[in-house]
Parts: structure tokens; C-alpha cells; sequence
């Protein structure tokens, strides 16, 4: 998944105005091999955590994973998204060659690592218990993963690939990256919001 | 090269079938499933609404297999590259989640049902991240 993309041809002599041609795109690789090493390293550690039971370990995986979730969760939707909605055409396509490509690792390791570390962690201090009195919160914070997940696998990521496939063409075509990347924009900016639902729930769930 | 004539060997959108959304339909039932499987966690729940979301998801699954399988120019060769490398991912995580479920003696009844949903995730969605790329992408065999 690392092609050579080939920039169009520019001239010396034409100082004038932009070079013709769509914008250049520069070489990117769709997975990024370092980061599929670090995010097995990571898988590993969760799951020696999870069969030694160790909740110091199970409570670091769900704080700063889930942590690191819903800032970037927030951050991307909220703050990066309306940036990148008001570059020019080619320095999105450059923001885009070098963020997206890490976004493809980055979350869905810290998704996972959140909710196995988080379920177990529930478990080890009784929350799953239908009689304790965080269970409803429990709950309800299923639903709202849940909302989040059918969002971002459904809509989010299949956007996300189709536009990196897209950059990756000799000749990318500017409006359908424009297109998907509004997708991708738009249900970043709601599973951010949802986030904020996240952050109440687990924030009663630590002080009850 | 144009971009119009690179583009002229994608597959012509209006004729494709619907294997998006299905897939976001088949996805919502597998997550209500789960949902509901995991909330009573250290109890017997009743399966049955459960059994009846899968059902449905797999149902919803089949008919997109069957809608993709009868397209006739498609890029073939990038879908089965994304649907690989995706399923191999999601494969890994619904193997951690297994394992989890395993590790805490769900009862061999409610641990049947989450396999089945995720075995039911663990395909649905693969199958669209290669559609979702491969739906752009030139026509191949």
C-alpha cells in the first residue's frame, strides 16, 4: 500500500499563476508499518493485562486510552475538522496525505484497548452486576459507544479509506475528495459531541 | 491523463446496490444485540431478542454478499485487497473480545450468541471499507 503517486509536470518557466494540472500529492503510505508494530506492542501489554487481572494496568489502558479517545474524538471534530474545511484544495490534500493515514492506526487501537480494558476493569469492581447501582450507568454508556461505533465504522472510516485510495490515483478527483472529506468532517464533529455524553458518564461513574 | 478519463473506468455509481447502507443496517442490529448481551452480563438473560437482531443482521448480511457477487464491472482486485487487510484486523479484535468473554466464564449459552455477533461484525464490516474503496477506484477482474 505504498505507490509511488506521480506529480504532474511543473515547469521552471511559468512563474505566473498556479502550474496547470490538478494539485501534487505527495507520497504516502495508507498504513503506516511503525505505527502497526507500536499498536500491536500495545495489544499485547492489554491482553497480558487482562489475563493477570492486574487493575492498576486495566485502569491505565481504560483512563488513558479512553481519555485519549475522546480528546482526539473532540479535538478532530470540533477544532481540526472546521480547519481543514477552510484550506485550499492542496493543502488539504497535504494535511490529509499525513493525518489520515494515522488516524487509520491510532483509533481503532485506542478503541480497543478502551473497551476491553473498561469491561474488565467493570467487571473487577462489581459495575456489571445488574443489583449495583452504577449498572444503569454502565448501560447507558454501552448505548453511547454504541451510536459512536455504527457512525464511525459505517460512515466515518469508509470515508477515511476512500479518500486516501482516492489521493493514491495519478489523478485525483478533487470534488469527490471534497465530498467524502465533508463526510468524514461532519461525523467526526457528532461523535465528538457524543464524546461530551461519554465524559458525564464516566465522570459520575469515578465519583458515585 | 484527465481526471474525467481516469475516472470513466469507475464503476457508474447509479447502477451500484445499496451495500453501504445494508451494511450500516446489518451493524445497528449486531451493536443492539451486543448491547443488550453485555447489560446482563452475571445473569442468564433471555437470548431470544438477541438470536432474533443476529438473525436479521445475517439475513441483512446475505442479501449484500449476494447484491455485491451480482456486479458486474467493479474493482475487484482493490476490494478483496481492503476486505483482506480489514478482516484480518477486525478478526484480531473480535478474537480479543472472545478471549475477554472467555477469561470470564460467560455462560456457554450468551457466549455462543456474542460469537455469532461477532463473527457477524467481524465480516460486515470489512465487506464495507472494500466497497467504500473499491466503488471509486478503475474497473479490474
Amino acid at each position: 500500500m505504498s505507490d509511488t503517486v506521480k506529480i504532474g509536470p511543473i515547469s521552471a518557466e511559468a512563474p505566473l499563476g498556479p502550474p496547470p494540472g490538478p494539485p501534487p500529492v505527495p507520497d504516502f503510505s495508507i498504513v503506516p508499518r511503525v505505527g502497526v508494530v507500536v499498536a500491536g506492542a500495545i495489544i499485547v501489554l492489554l491482553i497480558v493485562s487482562i489475563a493477570g487481572n492486574w487493575l492498576w494496568a486495566l485502569d491505565f489502558f481504560h483512563v488513558a486510552g479512553g481519555g485519549l479517545w475522546t480528546g482526539i474524538d473532540l479535538f478532530v471534530g470540533l477544532a481540526i475538522g472546521p480547519i481543514i474545511g477552510r484550506m485550499s484544495v492542496p493543502a488539504r490534500i497535504e494535511f490529509s496525505t499525513r493525518f489520515m493515514p494515522k488516524m487509520l492506526v491510532i483509533m481503532p487501537t485506542l478503541v480497543i484497548v478502551t473497551l476491553a480494558a473498561g469491561y474488565q476493569l467493570a467487571r473487577h469492581l462489581g459495575f456489571l452486576a445488574p443489583n449495583s447501582p452504577n449498572h444503569g450507568l454502565l448501560v447507558a454508556s454501552y448505548i453511547v459507544v454504541g451510536v459512536m461505533a455504527v457512525i464511525a465504522l459505517g460512515i466515518l472510516e469508509p470515508a477515511n479509506l476512500a479518500v486516501l485510495f482516492e489521493l493514491k490515483k495519478e489523478r485525483p478527483n478533487g470534488e469527490r475528495i471534497g465530498k467524502l472529506m465533508r463526510i468524514f468532517i461532519l461525523t467526526a464533529g457528532i461523535t465528538g459531541v457524543m464524546q461530551v455524553a461519554t465524559l458525564v458518564i464516566m465522570t459520575r461513574l469515578a465519583t458515585s | 491523463m484527465t481526471a474525467a478519463m481516469e475516472n470513466a473506468d469507475v464503476t457508474d455509481e447509479r447502477t451500484l446496490p445499496p451495500i453501504g447502507e445494508l451494511g450500516i443496517a446489518a451493524l445497528i442490529l449486531v451493536v443492539a444485540a451486543g448491547i443488550y448481551l453485555t447489560a446482563q452480563t452475571n445473569r442468564h438473560p433471555n437470548l431470544v431478542p438477541a438470536v432474533i437482531a443476529l438473525t436479521l443482521a445475517g439475513v441483512v448480511v446475505a442479501v449484500a454478499v449476494v447484491m455485491l457477487a451480482r456486479i458486474g464491472k467493479f474493482a475487484w482486485g482493490k476490494f478483496r485487497m481492503v476486505f483482506g487487510w480489514a478482516l484480518l484486523e477486525y478478526a484480531v479484535i473480535a478474537g480479543m473480545l472472545v478471549y475477554v468473554f472467555v477469561l470470564d466464564h460467560i455462560p456457554s449459552a450468551t457466549l455462543a450468541v456474542l460469537i455469532a455477533a461477532l463473527v457477524l461484525f467481524a465480516v460486515d464490516i470489512p465487506m464495507m471499507f472494500g466497497f467504500a474503496v473499491a466503488r471509486y477506484q478503475p474497473v479490474s477482474p
